[in-house]
């Protein structure tokens, strides 16, 4: 046991700084999280020092769980917007990936002005994500929209974009693709750039056509980036929160598992705290759940991550 | 820029020693490639642009249903902001610079630590550490929203700027710490040997040594730090007091389109006047960002 510390209280001794925040600020809210999605918690009965008062909620056990896995809307008809925030993470995800790596191809090769082109695509992702959220918001305007006016003058419907429709959804995932496809894209332009070029030298000599040449020689030396940036892309994407809320705020036709959950906290008088919580261990399990099948499924390909 | 500029030239020069193959191409594939490049870049430029030619229209012209490049556009709006008469912007600005700088140092200062440990050393609990580096990304901010207000109530931190410090540092330690891991594995191991050697402690190696060596990947980790807690937005709305002088520029700009206001015009210059600091650092940092998340990632 002397031994033991001897040898690694180094270690120990410059990691516990940051066990110890990480630990007070993220393991035990979550744990505390976890326990008010057993209570009936919200404003109204939470301890509040400032007014002298204490916590008076009392544990409902599963409760919270059953009314929102019921699927009822007073709690948020939990299917229909695990069902939407699917088809948003996979569109997304989908999206940024096929085009950032379109795009990363088409940078990889030598030619005149690329300095230049690679500046002007990665700045989406330069400007802060509020700012672009609130650019996009101007330019889906029904009225005074330049996406709308463009529309207009070709002779083209000009639809309400962030109304009560799924154009809201459609919308907001157009301006997600264009924020995230340049991280998407320098990512996988520095994978490619590690592929050695003999590969592609032993390929032309074995007379591989290109579309082999990217299907046995380009895919998997980019298949370690690929599976981090797409795990990656899908926890953030699916934790999405700042774009949605910014473009078309508290609207039911783009309403995802994370805005929602944010809608219960802190909007209304009563505030939710123990559905807000409800559905932040709902979201985590699912992420969770995606993870351990994804990285099983990278295992049984050899990968080890 | 000229940073940029040197990465650029730097991956220029790789990519014509490297032989693809593709150096000689047709005329009409050379105006596909360029043509497609073209499309997308001016697809990624045009909001922004277009913010900026917005952002020197008054309000109503902003507003107009034909569109046009100048309408009676001046620098007024850009005078009204940061004289303060759309909101307390500059005390947004003041905020978000405090908090974000804070947090920028909590966490590189933290991270940097656990990082160098886990890089280093082999003790157990170290996958554990690692994995939990990644894990804690995967916490969407709604299960944490409840404990953490809760917790800065008690603390009687709550509508403060350093509760709000506190709270971005939950997420920024574990990804700081995952991209320094990433960059202290690239410095050999001969060179803590080589300090041990000359009689220096495990600390001293890190701090006298090995984090000199890293200050490419500890700037970069900083500024990435730097710019998650200057664009954030859930918690900076739930947790600030509502007075217009504690808000953040995340926070203090949705004013400008709430409800009956749409001060379009004021808005986009009060965005453009946020944005310019942010880019000009995402500019100069964006190669060895690229570099620092492919190494950290990969090889995990």
């Amino acid at each position: 046991m002397r031994g033991f510390f001897s040898r690694h209280w180094y270690a120990y001794a410059m990691v516990l700084p940051a066990v110890i925040v990480t630990g007070v600020l993220v393991v035990l809210p979550l744990l505390q999280g976890a326990y008010y999605s057993f209570t009936n918690i919200n404003e109204s009965n939470i301890a509040n020092p400032v007014l002298d008062r204490p916590a008076s909620y009392e544990f409902t056990g599963l409760d919270n769980y059953a009314n929102v896995l019921s699927g009822d809307a007073s709690y948020g008809s939990f299917w229909d917007i695990l069902l939407r925030t699917l088809i948003w993470t996979f569109a997304c995800v989908g999206l940024h990936f096929v085009i950032g790596l379109a795009l990363a191809l088409l940078l990889n090769r030598p030619m005149r002005g690329r300095g230049v082109y690679r500046v002007l695509l990665i700045l989406p992702w330069a400007v802060p994500a509020f700012i672009s959220a609130f650019a996009w918001k101007y330019m889906f305007n029904a009225q005074y929209g330049i996406i709308n006016q463009v529309l207009r003058a070709l002779g083209l419907p000009d639809p309400v974009w962030l109304g009560q429709s799924d154009l809201a959804l459609i919308a907001v995932i157009l301006v997600n693709v264009w924020l995230g496809v340049p991280f998407m894209m320098m990512t996988l332009l520095g994978g490619l750039q590690s592929i050695s070029g003999s590969l592609y030298e032993a390929a032309e000599i074995d007379g591989a056509t290109p579309w082999q040449k990217f299907r046995n020689v380009t895919m998997p030396g980019l298949r370690s980036v690929s599976s981090t940036v797409i795990l990656l892309g899908t926890i953030w994407t699916f934790n999405m929160f700042a774009v949605v809320y910014l473009i078309t705020g508290i609207n039911p036709n783009t309403r995802l598992l994370i805005t929602y959950a944010f809608e219960r906290f802190f909007n209304g008088a009563s505030r939710d705290y123990a559905i807000a919580s409800t559905y932040g261990v709902l979201i985590l399990s699912v992420l969770l759940v995606f993870a351990s099948v994804y990285r099983r499924a990278l295992r049984r390909q050899g990968e080890v991550w | 820029m000229s940073l940029d500029a040197a990465s650029i030239k730097a991956t220029e020069n790789a990519a014509i020693a490297k032989p693809t193959g593709h150096v000689k191409r047709s005329r009409l594939a050379s105006f596909g490639l360029h043509g497609a490049l073209t499309v997308a870049s001016l697809i990624a430029v045009f909001p922004v642009f277009w913010v900026f030619i917005t952002s020197l229209k008054p309000d109503a012209k902003a507003a107009e249903t034909t569109p046009t490049l100048f309408n009676e556009s001046s620098f007024d709006n850009y005078a009204n902001v940061l004289a303060g008469e759309k909101g307390a912007f500059l005390s947004w600005f003041a905020n978000s610079a405090v908090i974000a700088i804070l947090t920028t140092v909590i966490s590189v200062f933290l991270s940097a630590t656990a990082a160098y440990a886990v890089s280093r050393f082999r003790f157990p609990g170290y996958r554990g550490m690692m994995l939990s580096f990644l894990l804690i990304q995967m916490f969407p901010f709604a299960v944490l929203i409840v404990p953490l207000y809760n917790i800065l109530l008690m603390l009687g931190l709550q509508g403060t700027s350093f509760g709000l410090v506190l709270v971005y540092c939950t997420t920024a330690v574990p990804f700081c710490a995952y991209m320094l891991k990433g960059y202290f594995d690239t410095i050999p191991r001969d060179i803590d040997e080589a300090g041990r050697i000359d009689g220096l402690s495990p600390f001293s190696v890190f701090w006298r040594l090995v984090l000199p060596l890293s200050k490419p990947g500890v700037a970069v980790t900083a500024f990435y730090a730097f710019l998650t807690a200057w664009g954030e937005v859930a918690f900076a709305s739930a947790f600030l007091s509502a007075s217009d002088e504690s808000k953040t520029l995340a926070v203090g700009l949705q004013v400008f389109v709430q409800q009956n206001r749409t001060e379009w015009g004021h808005l986009a210059a009060a965005s453009i006047l946020v944005a310019i600091p942010a880019v000009i650092v995402f500019y100069l940092v964006q190669k060895f960002l690229v570099a620092g998340l492919a190494s950290g990632a990969v090889k995990g």
